[in-house]
């Protein structure tokens, strides 16, 4: 009974949404701009786009930082109480809700750093955010490693080094891609803070430091400033996709891992 | 081919066997030969090298051991290495019997003979021939060869029958003879003892081939 | 005959647990020594020793000699990569990378800087005729190493080993997970390789230490007991807990 409405509920959600946006979709929603301001009349070109650059510009910050992080954690760190807190520290950091991102990236990035509202704020702002989930799901990926690969590696005379590149990280890279993947799809879901730190633009990105909406945010200015809740729900829908392919995405490289390391046994 | 080095040890072992056994059979060759010729030299290297027959035995007995504890041998191979340990007692008796002739020669000395030696150099030769064939019947697992050679013994036996009776008849006729007669007795006896040892190297043949321990031998000596 | 690695007097620590006490003992040179004793007693502890395998392990610590060609490798500057090169290890689990067979063999000359194709590609040959793998697997060098049978990967385990050409290699109970006719191919293996490597094997089948050593050391809570040649530790052991041990009288 409850499995039932457990699956029913978003499943509801998912078509009703899509349902109720698909008669605003055509091929000039895609291609014109938001017109901004009240009136809601446009498309999503530009929104799609500050999306995609925001979300390209967030992992280019997010995944070095955060794979080096679950590197060390995992590989190199003794057991120590300093490292215990670092690790409370990254759990700490998991568990704080984005908004206080948001106002942590409006004082440093946009202020003190001067970048503004911008694409860049943005994607920085979201790199703190996301980075505990990028640290977590990598190191968990390297910890699946099994302990007798390492000891291999390690008898047949690698530094540790030579092990973590050509033993662990190669095992690890599914694990580690589905990680990246679910960032992505962390950094389009958020609305908030990146409404405190872009900026509201509708207008086409021209470089990293212009200020944009991504889809989600886009939302949030329809329903606020304007009556166009087609428009919204339309939005809504194709961001719905996004998360959507990205959710399968993710279900077909851990599909194809276990295939490849653990169907062949 | 898995267990070569277990397997190429079983080889060895046989081959010792065979060694020892050739060892024995020139002992008993010159035995007789020392008797005839009235060799005493070559009879006291007869004696002497009995010791290295014993050493010969306790070294395969050494090497059987250890292949037990060690190869944890089953079925055919058990059955072969508990067979050599019964060869090797054999054919160390059979290297005492040799020793023994050689020591009657030595006690005889320069006595002039009893009779000329026919019948006793028959029976060396003829028992020198039975192990010859006991130990390829080993080497080659052929149980009916080794069946057969049992057969020879009775021959032996005739042989000896015939040796006892005329030197019991000399023995009647002329009492001077009796001690010189008597010595030629317990050669005699030596040789049907080192027969009836053959046939037990026989019966463990058929043992190592077919798992059953069988009497062969038809005669009662 | 000359002693390829010695120890004097080596304790060795986990934590506060001791586990082994006061071993001294020779490995020699081109002979295949095995390592027995109960669960627990320290006999897989002192084999990784010997390559300094238990610095992966927290809190170890190791006193005394540990002797290679003469030379102390236990001591803080020793270069454990140096010393892994020469002394190999074979582990119990067979544990292929998820590589092809190819990379698994190659990964050993290839992370010590060999980069000639033509080179790896005889070195990997070689080694995997050595161990009996080449005919069955020439024609699927590509394969995932994970697609072979459990004899088949241990066995692909040992030319990875082989590979870096080794002087010495420490076997820790590479049958336990095989079958019969796969553990029997092995010990064949060793009998080949002993004539240009030193083996060292730990196994708790003492039976197959009976038939595949030249030398045995029993060890017994952290202590050697009682090491001499197989062939006399099997039919005449001079220490009572040996007896016990090898007839099975323990428990």
């Amino acid at each position: 009974m409850m499995g039932i409405c457990g699956v029913s509920l978003p499943l509801f959600i998912v078509i009703y949404v899509i349902a109720q946006g698909l008669p605003a979709i055509n091929w000039d929603f895609f291609t014109s701009e938001p017109a901004g301001g009240l009136s809601g009349d446009g498309g999503i070109s530009s929104v799609i786009i500050t999306t995609l650059w925001l979300v390209g510009a967030t992992l280019v910050v997010t995944v070095p930082l955060g794979i080096g992080a679950a590197i060390y954690l995992a590989e190199y760190a003794r057991d120590t109480w300093r490292t215990e807190i670092v690790r409370r520290g990254v759990e700490l950091l998991a568990g704080i809700p984005s908004i206080v991102f948001g106002l942590f990236g409006l004082a440093i990035f946009v202020q003190v750093f001067d970048l503004g509202l911008s694409i860049i704020s943005g994607s920085l702002t979201l790199a703190c955010l996301l980075l505990p989930f990028m640290i977590r799901s990598t190191e968990e990926a390297m910890r699946s490693v099994p302990r007798s690969h390492r000891e291999a590696s390690l008898a047949l005379g690698a530094t540790r080094w030579q092990m973590v590149r050509s033993v662990v990280l190669p095992s690890a890279l599914p694990g580690i891609i589905t990680g990246i993947i679910l960032c992505a799809g962390g950094a389009v879901a958020e609305s908030a803070c990146l409404y405190v730190v872009m900026g509201g633009s509708a207008e086409m990105p021209g470089t990293p430091l212009d200020g944009g909406r991504s889809l989600a945010v886009h939302i949030f200015y329809l329903i606020n400033e304007t009556n166009a809740l087609d428009k919204a729900m339309a939005t809504g829908a194709v961001l719905m996709v996004f998360v959507l392919v990205l959710n399968i995405a993710t279900r077909f490289l851990s599909w194809q891992y276990r295939a490849r390391v653990g169907g062949k046994k | 081919m898995v267990r070569k080095r277990y397997d190429s040890s079983l080889g060895a072992l046989q081959d010792d066997v065979l060694v020892m056994g050739s060892m024995v059979e020139k002992s008993i060759e010159r035995s007789m030969e020392a008797l005839k010729e009235r060799n005493l030299k070559l009879a006291e290297r007869v004696v002497a090298d009995d010791c290295k027959v014993n050493d010969k035995r306790f070294d395969i007995e050494e090497k059987c051991i250890s292949l037990i504890a060690t190869q944890q041998p089953v079925a055919d191979d058990l059955r072969l290495i508990v067979a050599v340990l019964n060869i090797i007692t054999d054919l160390e008796r059979i290297g005492d019997h040799a020793r023994g002739i050689a020591s009657i020669a030595l006690m005889i000395g320069d006595e002039s003979p009893v009779k000329p030696l026919i019948d006793l150099p028959r029976m060396a030769q003829k028992t020198c021939e039975m192990l010859r064939h006991s130990l390829d019947a080993f080497i080659q697992h052929d149980a009916n060869l080794a069946r057969r050679i049992c057969a020879e013994d009775d021959e032996v036996d005739h042989l000896y029958d015939q040796v006892f009776r005329e030197l019991l008849s000399f023995m009647a006729e002329d009492p001077q003879t009796i001690t010189r007669a008597t010595r030629l007795i317990w050669v005699a006896h030596n040789l049907e003892r080192a027969a009836d040892r053959i046939t037990n190297i026989c019966e463990r043949v058929v043992f190592v081939v077919t798992g059953k321990m069988e009497e062969i031998s038809a005669s009662c000596y | 005959m000359k002693m390829k690695i010695s120890t004097k007097d080596l304790d060795f620590y986990y934590g506060d647990v001791q586990a082994l006490r006061n071993i001294s003992l020779d490995i020699k040179e081109g002979q295949i020594t095995a390592l027995i004793g109960p669960s627990g007693c320290g006999k897989s502890t002192f084999l990784r020793v010997l390559n300094r395998m238990n610095d992966t392990v927290p809190k170890t610590r190791c006193r005394g000699q540990v002797l290679l060609d003469g030379k102390d490798i236990n001591y803080n500057g020793t270069d454990c990569v140096e010393l892994r090169k020469r002394v190999g290890m074979v582990f119990q689990q067979p544990n292929p990378f998820p590589k092809s067979i190819f990379e698994n063999v190659a990964y050993g000359p290839k992370i010590l800087g060999m980069r000639n194709k033509e080179q790896l590609r005889e070195i990997v040959q070689k080694s995997l005729r050595a161990v009996a793998l080449w005919d069955e697997v020439k024609d699927n060098l590509d394969k995932s190493g994970l697609a072979l049978s459990g004899g088949q990967q241990q066995r692909l385990c040992i030319a990875r080993v082989l590979a870096v050409e080794p002087e010495v290699l420490l076997m820790d109970e590479p049958c336990s997970a095989l079958d019969p006719i796969a553990t029997l191919k092995i010990e064949d293996l060793m009998q080949e390789l002993k004539e240009e490597y030193t083996i060292v094997i730990v196994t708790h089948n003492m039976q197959q230490a009976a038939r595949v050593s030249q030398w045995t050391c029993f060890f017994l809570m952290g202590e050697l007991v009682e090491y001499g040649p197989t062939s006399r530790i099997f039919t005449n052991p001079e220490d009572q807990r040996t007896k016990d041990y090898i007839s099975g009288r323990f428990g």
